[in-house]
């Protein structure tokens, strides 16, 4: 057997359905061994970082691993941003990619690219092959590594003698053996117990859940907790969806655009119980400012993530539903007291609000919030990133694990329209819509014609404002309003120092959306009134294929609320006069 | 309080474990002292041992990243410990002038250090031993005019009984 048709054996085996990738030079040997399988769908991209998130918008809707799969040099270059992307996300990815001929490695030849020294720091583990007998044990490990543990992407360098070099005796390995890597999935019962009376003592706790909760299906267990303890939560933008946006413990998201309530609840908690979060700066602030007031128990699977950035008490290093299932045993019933009344308070005072006049431009939280009253209750959401990903995540109704996808930790603009073609394609039965900005799109538009020509029927809300809104938010708010470099209206003849003219600028937004759909035989909407918001929405989701839908919002909307960078999370900014 | 650790790697031999483990380090912003990668009596498995000067609490940082390398067995920083030997070895090359000579290859005879090349205008020497033999025999022999060193860096090994592959926890 060819270590091609091996590749192609090993996926069965893995039962992957589905590959988004790009071919190439080096890999034309897989790509001759797939032309025959027809068990596998390949998913042609137009770009490889296309391919990857779309691998990545698969993985984190479906819960299985994405794979993706690429040629040496550029093609394996292009796929960076979106391992970094899936790491900092813990999304299980596969990426094969090509590489020179063995001989040919470290001679600088034609396409070939470190690929095993590029990605070293952004994945969680990764292989060059360089003997084709050891290819199936290390196809095995990688799909086990990928998904076990804290998950995260694994990257295969794939050089192209051992794609074609022949194994005798061919066997896919039944067992795995990588006596460095043994995670950690029950929790220390002592410790989860030492938890439960803290939780019994506490005056005033918190609960600060993150994607672990979805990684780990916990969904239930947690709401499960919440029932018996009715302790008030906050959930990370990573873990939004974990619990229904109207469940009576949820006060919202933490953190620079978290809600009011959640912020506060944070600030004065006396017990913090973080599950699956890693304490990111986007939701701590200045970390001597943070929970001062609590005692902070840590469940995480990942044990380097405990104690990295904030002082834990009551370290437990486990899989986050297997920790809570114990903890709803030892924990005793807890009834709503004036903990809850306080944070209820909170929650009731300080909503996230916006206002949309009759008259005047859209706003962009209004074309969010309307999206509530149409949508199908069980779609996907994918967002990009920036503005409208913060107004998604203050605004939209999210009910379900898995169907609010985001890119988090790197904020990777371009994320959201091929990681919706990956959510779609996992998802046949469900509705995706891809909410983005006018920046965010631009970064990944080639996709268009993939979902087009695969009939992907994603339902695309471009927010647009003519700006990288929360660029320049930062400069309005934070650098005296100098505008530089945010504008995409802006071209050679402008007045150097335009500080936003709003909706008086004269000139045409460049592209055209709604021709490049067309042109793209994506059907283009666009809405640039408020009471053509809703009707616009109802028709683009009720057309049956891809359609684009822009809606021209104000131009210099703000995302509130706000604590400004490097301040404690009592600073708040409403943007009330 | 920032002092110097020595931490003892246990790892899988697979290819590129060194360049894992540096790294690692220098992408979380520590600085490597020394480091050395050695086989073992397992062909299976790499030693490596580095030592890196920081504090307390990035030194547990440090140690929980290292474990949570694929290849990793495991980690132990033994700067607190007393049941290791470690040592260290060094080559020194002494320009000392012909007079000096007797004395310089006394004081190498009291730190049980040996020449191995006596040359019209320097003299070879080699020694082993503890980290603070050698620092302290640098000391003492540079009023003789070192013209250069080589340090191996430290190693070592637990006095009491190995334990088992595959003994780890943490990913």
């Amino acid at each position: 057997m060819k270590g091609a048709e091996i590749v192609i054996d090993a996926l069965k085996r893995e039962k992957v359905k589905t590959v988004f990738g790009y071919p190439g030079g080096v890999m034309i040997p897989i790509f001759d061994v797939l032309y025959s399988t027809p068990e596998i769908r390949f998913l042609l991209t137009r770009h490889e970082q296309g391919a990857v998130h779309a691998a990545d918008g698969y993985a984190r809707s479906t819960g299985k691993v994405g794979v993706c799969m690429v040629t040496s040099g550029p093609g394996a270059t292009n796929t960076i941003t979106g391992i970094a992307t899936a790491k900092m996300d813990s999304v299980p990815l596969v990426i094969l990619s090509g590489q020179v001929h063995t001989n040919s490695i470290g001679t600088d030849a034609f396409q070939e690219t470190d690929m095993v020294g590029l990605t070293r720091s952004i994945c969680k583990h990764n292989y060059l092959v360089k003997d084709v007998n050891d290819l199936a044990k290390i196809i095995k490990e990688a799909f086990y590594i990928a998904r076990s543990g804290r998950p995260g992407p694994v990257s295969i360098d794939l050089p192209v003698n051992i794609l074609n070099s022949k194994v005798k005796n061919y066997t896919y390995p039944a067992t795995i053996n990588l006596p460095g890597y043994k995670p950690v999935i029950r929790g220390n019962p002592m410790q989860i117990e030492k938890l439960a009376r803290a939780i019994d003592r506490a005056k005033k706790p918190l609960l600060y859940t993150g994607g672990g909760i979805i990684s780990s299906g916990a969904t239930q267990t947690l709401l499960g907790l919440l029932d018996k303890t009715q302790i008030p939560i906050v959930v990370t933008l990573m873990g939004l969806g974990s619990i229904p946006y109207d469940h009576p413990c949820f006060l919202g998201m933490p953190g620079m655009h978290g809600t009011i309530a959640a912020n506060k609840a944070l600030t004065e908690c006396d017990l913090l119980i973080a599950v699956g979060v890693r304490f990111d700066d986007r939701v701590t602030g200045p970390l001597h400012t943070f929970a001062q007031q609590a005692t902070i128990a840590h469940i995480d699977i990942d044990a380097s993530e405990i104690g990295k950035n904030v002082k834990t008490c009551l370290p437990i290093v486990g899989d986050a539903g297997q920790v809570l299932t114990e903890l709803i045993k030892w924990v005793k019933p807890r009834l709503k007291d004036a903990w809850n009344e306080r944070v209820e308070y909170w929650k009731e005072k300080y909503p996230t609000q916006y206002q949309q006049k009759k008259q005047g431009p859209v706003t962009p939280q209004y074309v969010i919030d309307a999206l509530n009253d149409v949508i199908d209750p069980d779609a996907i959401v994918v967002t990009d990133v920036g503005q409208h990903q913060m107004w998604t995540a203050l605004y939209h109704h999210y009910r379900k694990p898995r169907h609010f996808l985001s890119s988090g930790g790197l904020g990777t603009m371009g994320f959201g329209l091929p990681a919706a073609m990956g959510a779609a394609l996992g998802n046949p039965d469900k509705k995706v819509i891809c909410i983005t900005g006018d920046g965010g799109l631009q970064m990944n538009i080639q996709e268009l014609a993939t979902c087009a020509i695969n009939r992907f029927p994603v339902k695309i809300i471009v927010i647009n404002n003519a700006y990288l809104g929360m660029v320049r938010q930062w400069q309005d708010l934070f650098w005296n309003k100098k505008y530089s470099q945010v504008c995409l209206k802006r071209g050679p003849d402008c007045p150097a120092e335009c500080r936003g003219m709003d909706e008086k600028c004269p000139r045409d937004y460049i592209p055209d959306f709604v021709k490049v759909a067309e042109a793209n035989s994506v059907k283009g909407l666009k809405a640039t009134r408020p009471e053509e918001v809703v009707p616009i929405l109802k028709k683009g989701l009720h057309h049956p294929g891809p359609v684009l839908m822009e809606f021209m919002v104000s131009r210099e909307e703000n995302v509130y609320p706000m604590v400004s960078a490097g301040k404690p999370l009592t600073d708040i900014l409403t943007g009330e006069e | 309080m920032v002092e110097k650790h020595t931490i003892i790697i246990t790892v899988m031999n697979n290819p590129g474990v060194l360049a894992r483990i540096s790294g690692l380090l220098f992408q979380r912003g520590y600085n490597i002292e020394s480091a050395i990668a050695a086989p073992t009596e397992d062909p299976e498995i790499y030693k490596v041992i580095i030592v890196v000067q920081e504090s307390d609490e990035h030194i547990e940082q440090i140690v929980k990243q290292l474990n949570k390398l694929i290849g990793t067995i495991r980690v132990v920083d033994i700067s607190h410990k007393d049941n290791y030997i470690v040592r260290e070895y060094i080559i020194l090359k002494l320009g000392v002038q012909q007079k000096y000579r007797t004395d310089l290859l006394e004081l190498a005879r009291h730190f049980n250090a040996h020449a191995i090349d006596i040359e019209t205008d320097h003299i070879i020497i080699e020694l082993s031993g503890n980290p603070r033999k050698i620092d302290r025999f640098i000391e003492l022999v540079r009023p003789f005019g070192i013209k250069e060193y080589v340090r191996s860096g430290e190693f070592a090994m637990s006095e009491y009984q190995k334990s088992k592959k595959g003994e780890k926890n943490g990913n």
